[in-house]
């Protein structure tokens, strides 16, 4: 297994990291190569904190009790199904 | 009767539906289509038992409803842009060498601290989506902001699981590298 892996490979396996559970030969690579790369530890650090960013801020909007469905929406969600009830027998 | 059951469902369930919908779609109009989307369809197929809470059973319908809304945002794309994400790697010889090396050294990022920050941090952040094409920026809105799992994702759009990794990479280096230009770096 050939150890050192370039910063541009380094980088796809870190997004990938993201998305799926790695192999055991990228988790080695990866591991050397932050090791020894400041540039990429910096990488994950800043994918990783886009994740967690967006994540909060997602939680922070789903539990914000001072966003509600606008009245108006409310009437024109109502007046959709009415209109869409009188064209079915 | 029907009626009534929305109007209820709406009084009940309807801001935390939006809530809901609005923290992944980031876009209030679309956030509202979601909303009726998931009435309609209720009343549809009305196939709440009572097992499970209305809210419960109103979210699930909503989830499916917000990625019909992200899928048709995708087909919407010119075909151009499809055709550019199947070529080669070739856009990412802007962040490296020839020999794998960065060609700008990644920067260290603050993570927005209060509510204050987390709300700049959000309007850089949807400016710099702005700026990706518009299906790497739906893709990566479905897995890093709704949390997606990847199957479910390959199976919506019709795409591999190589398509959508190399897709997500290409949205995660175009956001940092924005951020980076436009958020604080320390």
């Amino acid at each position: 297994m050939k150890l050192m892996i370039t910063c541009k490979q380094a980088s796809q396996i870190i997004s990938q990291s993201l998305d799926k559970p790695l192999s055991r030969s990228e988790r080695i690579k990866l591991k050397f190569h932050l090791f020894i790369c400041k540039a990429c530890t910096r990488f994950n650090q800043q994918l990783r904190m886009l994740s967690d960013a967006l994540k909060r801020i997602r939680r922070d909007t789903e539990n914000d009790n001072t966003i509600r469905l606008p009245v108006e929406a409310k009437i024109r969600i109502l007046n959709t199904i009415k209109s869409k009830d009188h064209s079915q027998p | 009767m029907t009626k009534n059951t929305v109007h209820d469902w709406l009084n009940e369930h309807g801001d935390y539906l939006y809530r809901f919908a609005l923290a992944r779609l980031r876009d209030p109009h679309q956030a509202e289509d979601a909303v009726q989307e998931t009435m309609l369809a209720a009343i549809k197929n009305n196939s709440f038992e009572g097992n499970s809470s209305a809210r419960t059973w109103l979210t699930g319908i909503l989830k499916h409803k917000i990625i019909d809304l992200q899928r048709k945002k995708i087909r919407e794309q010119p075909i151009s842009d499809l055709i550019d994400l199947d070529a080669s790697d070739a856009s990412m010889d802007d962040f490296f060498d020839n020999s794998g090396q960065w060609l700008d050294k990644p920067q260290t990022l603050d993570m927005p601290e209060n509510a204050l920050e987390q709300k700049q941090f959000l309007s850089i952040l949807s400016s710099c989506m702005d700026k990706l094409p518009a299906k790497l920026a739906a893709i990566f809105t479905m897995r890093d902001v709704q949390e997606t799992d990847n199957e479910v994702i390959c199976k919506e759009l019709n795409i591999t699981a190589t398509n959508a990794w190399v897709m997500l990479y290409r949205a995660r280096m175009g956001l940092r590298k924005c951020l980076e230009i436009n958020w604080i770096t320390g």
